[in-house]
């Protein structure tokens, strides 16, 4: 139900419960990658070239202003897909037949399309400016990618309600029944408050797959760090760069998005423990 | 006598082709406690539901406490507040502590005073022999204990009528019995109440009249010491002869 295509949070062979969902080992052995990916480098240029190394240092806050951007548009879409796909959600539970049906098919359209075609649907189909009281707003590319982001998330999101909703025990609804709750009352007291614990991993892993895809954007030109170090490799020109300045940015990527995958991890061997 | 508090007059329901409840009849005055036994699948089950109006019969006819259960406009709210059910699987709300499972219908449903509702709800765990558990979480306890508390959640509601379904079904040997002194307590104290059960020994003892169901019908009827001392219909003979 909740398997999602990009990726899925990497699994250690011996998993160990408790807080230490840390790992730095894995930190440490790419960053080292990185390093003597560099020191190549170093090797292959000319002598009088500045070492890979300072040039990434030299880029890192124009860079590192771009993955705030990455971090920007995920949160945003993560959070904005998020209510809508709680209400979408909780269509797809409703007692009348045209609202579930009409929230499904919404649902399962989203699910099924790749990010990529929606993120380029969003770019190309959403008007550049708008009038809002007279006063003509520029939307710039990165919130047009970010609606477009926002699309799999609220359908992804509403299968994880749909799913949480449908995995409790039916007894829970007829025991509220019996004991005068409404519908409404039933839902906000006894199922989502049982739910968000069991929603809550699945849409960590939604988080990770989101902050994943948000180079995508840089297609459709948003100037996040995918496209800065692009741009930052063509005013070095120099091939020799290519792997430690793309390594430097798959780590970070990976410093991100490493602690909540444990995070993640923890969280439901948490839940297996106590369900 | 007076107006029966639950009548039941001529159900039928039936589920697609299957036909579960076939003309069922049946009326309890207040106070008094009733048991419905009979194979598995005979429709005891739904037959309790009808009366809670969580399955809606096909036709025939039940009121409780002069709710007409059957009216294509009931307010099923306004019924349930006076009928509580306890099931075979406790059904107890996991992530709420005991208390706080007795007390959430009265206080949102009901709307009412919450330290009222408090108050009642520990005279209730005490009742139900649970004093101390009162912030345990239900996974926390067995099940005999989680079904005391089930017990409570429903009486908390201040019903006028006590449904069991199978309530022990689920439970060891060793924990029925701390379940069926609590029902005991209760109908002695004039609770009326419909159960279930395929307690036996509990039946001929507790109910003021015993009824045999069996493929969507009430085969028999009968105070419990003529039921169980002389049966007379031969499928109920078999039957008792299978479970004593
Ligand atoms: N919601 C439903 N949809 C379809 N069939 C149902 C439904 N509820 C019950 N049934 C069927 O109706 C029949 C009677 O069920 P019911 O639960 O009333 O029997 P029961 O006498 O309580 O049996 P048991 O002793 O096993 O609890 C069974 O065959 C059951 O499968
Ligand atoms: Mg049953």
């Amino acid at each position: 139900m909740t398997d999602l295509p990009v990726l899925l949070p990497f699994r250690p062979p011996t998993p160990r419960p408790g807080l230490e969902f840390l790992d730095g080992r894995w930190i440490a052995y790419l960053a080292l990658a990185i390093l003597l990916a560099a020191g190549a480098a170093q090797a292959q240029g000319t002598p009088a070239a500045e070492s890979a190394f300072s040039v990434i240092l030299k880029w890192t806050p124009l860079i590192g202003s771009g993955f705030l951007l990455n971090i920007l548009i995920s949160v945003i879409a993560m959070a904005a897909g998020t209510l809508i796909g709680l209400a979408l959600g909780l269509c797809q539970i409703s007692l009348l037949p045209p609202v579930r049906a009409g929230s499904w098919l919404v649902t399962q359209f989203f699910r099924n399309a790749p990010w990529l075609v929606m993120l380029f649907y969003c770019i190309f189909m959403l008007p550049f400016r708008i009038t809002v009281f007279g006063e003509v707003v520029e939307i710039p590319n990165w919130v047009r990618a970010t609606i477009g982001l926002t699309l799999p998330v609220m359908a992804n999101v509403s299968e994880i309600v749909r799913g949480a909703v449908q995995s409790l025990p039916h007894g829970q609804w007829e025991a509220a029944e019996s004991l005068a709750f409404t519908r409404g009352q039933t839902l906000r007291q006894v199922i989502l408050p049982q739910c968000l614990k069991r929603m809550l991993p699945p849409w960590m892993n939604l988080y990770a797959i989101v902050i994943m895809s948000t180079p995508l954007t840089s297609i459709v030109g948003v100037e996040e760090a995918m496209t800065l170090t692009r741009g930052a490799l063509n005013a070095e020109r120099r091939g020799d760069l290519l792997i430690p300045m793309y390594g430097a940015l798959l780590l970070a990527f990976f410093v991100y998005c490493w602690p909540i995958a444990r995070l993640t991890r923890w969280l439901e061997q948490r839940n297996q423990v106590r369900v | 006598m007076d107006t029966p508090l639950v009548s039941i007059q001529a159900v039928h329901k039936r589920f697609g082709d299957l036909e579960v409840l076939r003309g069922v009849s049946l009326d309890v005055a207040r106070g008094e406690v009733i048991c419905i036994i009979g194979p598995s699948g005979s429709g005891k089950s739904t037959l309790l539901r009808c009366v809670n109006a969580l399955v809606r019969p096909e036709s025939g006819r039940i009121t409780v406490a002069g709710i007409d259960v059957t009216a294509a406009k009931l307010d099923p709210i306004a019924l349930r507040r006076r009928v509580g059910m306890v099931f075979q699987q406790y059904n107890l709300f996991p992530h709420r502590t005991a208390l706080q499972n007795v007390m959430m219908a009265p206080v949102s449903v009901l709307k009412q005073d919450k330290r009222e509702v408090e108050a009642r709800a520990r005279a209730l765990m005490a009742k139900v022999r649970l004093q101390g558990k009162e912030g345990a979480y239900p996974g926390e306890l067995s099940g005999g204990q989680q079904q005391r508390v089930a017990i409570a959640r429903s009486l908390c509601m201040q019903p006028d009528v006590m449904l069991f379904d199978e309530v022990t079904a689920a439970l060891d040997p060793e924990t029925v019995k701390e379940v069926l002194v609590t029902i005991r307590d209760l109908a002695e104290e004039g609770m009326t109440c419909l159960l279930v059960t395929h307690e036996m020994g509990f039946a001929r003892d507790l109910a003021d009249h015993v009824y045999f169901t069996d493929r969507g019908v009430i085969v028999e009827h009968a105070p419990p010491a003529e039921f169980f001392g002389n049966p007379k219909d031969a499928r109920t003979r078999e039957f008792l002869g299978q479970v004593l």
